[in-house]
């Protein structure tokens, strides 16, 4: 269900005359749940490399092999112990945000706008050739195209993952079979960490479109209301 | 024509309504200003509010680990094939210092809420009964290797020195004036103990001769080696060394 279209009227000399169309497209949670959830994200990725960098390797101690050095001007923390500090708060507000946005999604029926279904398998490769080969664009009908729907549901089972990661390695033992359906400890560091790199490709993506959609797409996820939306 | 200002709190389901550009503008702002809660993320970015802030989430996460802590819940054990070699076991920096202990001369020095205060030797720990079992250590770095540890249960030797069973802490001291403290479940804990071996063998000065703690369930920066006091307590007034630099206290895995 998109927003539905509203009228703008100008009113001059009690003529009428439309100006412009607007959706109200963000329901207040919605955009709530976003903007705790980017600088919460924010906080857990730059606290999170912190901490990866005390021990950036996945294999043995010792012999210590490296996987990369992490700058520490790309980190939050300062140190360690910081690191920590800042993922072992933040989590809980990163955990809060996504319980509150699923639950949302799930009794408001708002997820229908942003659920990844059979339906929208057909769409995808036509938005495929549209972004990356510059075809033309396939008729905009609803809020979110298949692609869109595909990135936004893949993120948010990213984000329920990488809760399940990080449960799994700050608890291995109380949450001993959540740390076996990851295959270890171990390994359950290593999907962490690379479910955080999934996640910042999502960003990464989610921002281009942003700057590339212009100023009234980006204000809609402040008010809540787009102003000449496509559809 | 009366302008009508859609009402943007019910949900997307607004029926299609006019209203013209000065309302909207309103509108738009009064939507804004519903999205101040989250300014209150900005606290975390004042210098002097940031620190408290930081301690109360840790001190929230470590609530939800002592919540979270199931005694009777055991610690994966591994069989002898997957230990980790005991010279690619880690060492921290400072253990190739020799804290200066003399093992003729060692006893535990045994004190706070329990009937039977004094010095205890090796021998009388040795003569509890002896658990040997193969987990896993998990440093706060990261890494984490599988060892074997040997030694009598905490729970046994707290019998022995008859501890108050409504303490809630154990505080231990080291020969290397390093310090740690334990939660009464986690010290009860079947797998919780006074270690004196490693790969059946007496502890080597490196692991902390001739007493060190092995709790499973814990961090390794609670593994505490070198030991040389035990006290038994109801307030906690040696929290830990890591812990007083900003480490977590609980860190229950």
């Amino acid at each position: 269900m998109s927003g539905a279209a509203v009228e703008i009227i100008r009113t001059k000399d009690e003529e009428t005359e439309t100006v412009a169309r607007a959706v109200y497209e963000h329901p207040l949670p919605v955009r709530l749940c976003h903007w705790l959830n980017a600088i919460s994200l924010f906080i857990m990725v730059g606290s999170g490399l912190q901490i990866f960098r005390a021990f950036p390797s996945f294999s043995a101690k010792i012999p210590q092999k490296d996987l990369l050095h992490w700058p520490k001007a790309f980190a939050i923390g300062g140190w360690l112990g910081g690191g920590l500090q800042w993922h072992l708060t933040f989590m809980w507000i990163y955990i809060a945000t996504g319980l509150v946005y699923l639950g949302y999604e799930l009794f408001s029926g708002n997820y229908r706008q942003v659920l990844f279904t059979h339906r929208d398998v057909p769409g995808v490769w036509p938005m495929v050739k549209h972004y990356f080969l510059f075809r033309e664009k396939p008729p905009v009908r609803e809020a979110y195209n298949s692609l869109q729907k595909h990135a936004y549901t893949t993120v948010v089972v990213l984000g329920v993952l990488s809760v399940l990661t990080g449960l799994a390695i700050w608890k291995p033992i109380q949450f001993s079979g959540l740390a076996w359906m990851m295959g270890g400890f171990h390994r359950a560091r290593l999907w962490h960490f690379l479910i955080m790199w999934a996640m910042l490709l999502f960003v990464f993506g989610h921002l281009v479109m942003v700057v590339l959609h212009g100023w009234n797409n980006f204000v809609s996820m402040l008010t809540g209301w787009k102003r000449d939306p496509e559809y | 024509m009366t302008p009508k200002i859609p009402d943007s709190n019910a949900d997307s389901k607004i029926v299609d309504s006019k209203i013209d550009e000065r309302k909207f503008k309103q509108v738009n702002r009064r939507e804004l200003l519903k999205l101040s809660p989250v300014i209150a993320l900005g606290a975390f970015a004042i210098p002097s509010l940031r620190e408290p802030l930081l301690k109360q989430g840790l001190g929230f996460s470590d609530g939800a680990s002592a919540r979270l802590f199931r005694s009777g819940h055991l610690a994966n054990t591994f069989a002898d094939s997957d230990l980790t070699p005991l010279e690619e076991f880690p060492l921290n920096g400072y253990d190739v210092d020799d804290p200066g202990v003399i093992l003729e001369n060692w006893t535990l020095t045994v004190s706070g809420a329990v009937r039977k205060p004094g010095e205890y030797t090796l021998a009388q720990i040795q003569a509890l009964p002896r658990t040997r079992q193969n987990t896993r250590h998990v440093c706060v770095e990261g890494w984490d290797v599988i060892g074997r540890f040997g030694g009598a249960r905490l729970s046994d030797f707290l019998n022995l020195i008859g501890a108050d069973p409504s303490a809630h802490f154990i505080t231990v001291g080291c020969a290397d004036d390093y310090y740690e403290s334990l939660d009464m479940a986690t010290a009860q804990h079947s797998q919780t103990l006074l270690c004196y071996e490693m790969y059946d063998c007496p502890l080597t000065r490196e692991h902390g001769a001739p007493l060190r703690l092995n709790v499973p369930t814990k961090i390794g920066y609670k593994q505490a080696k070198y030991v040389t006091d035990l006290k038994v307590t109801h307030v906690l007034d040696k929290v830990g060394y890591w812990e007083d630099q900003g480490y977590s206290w609980f860190y229950g895995l």
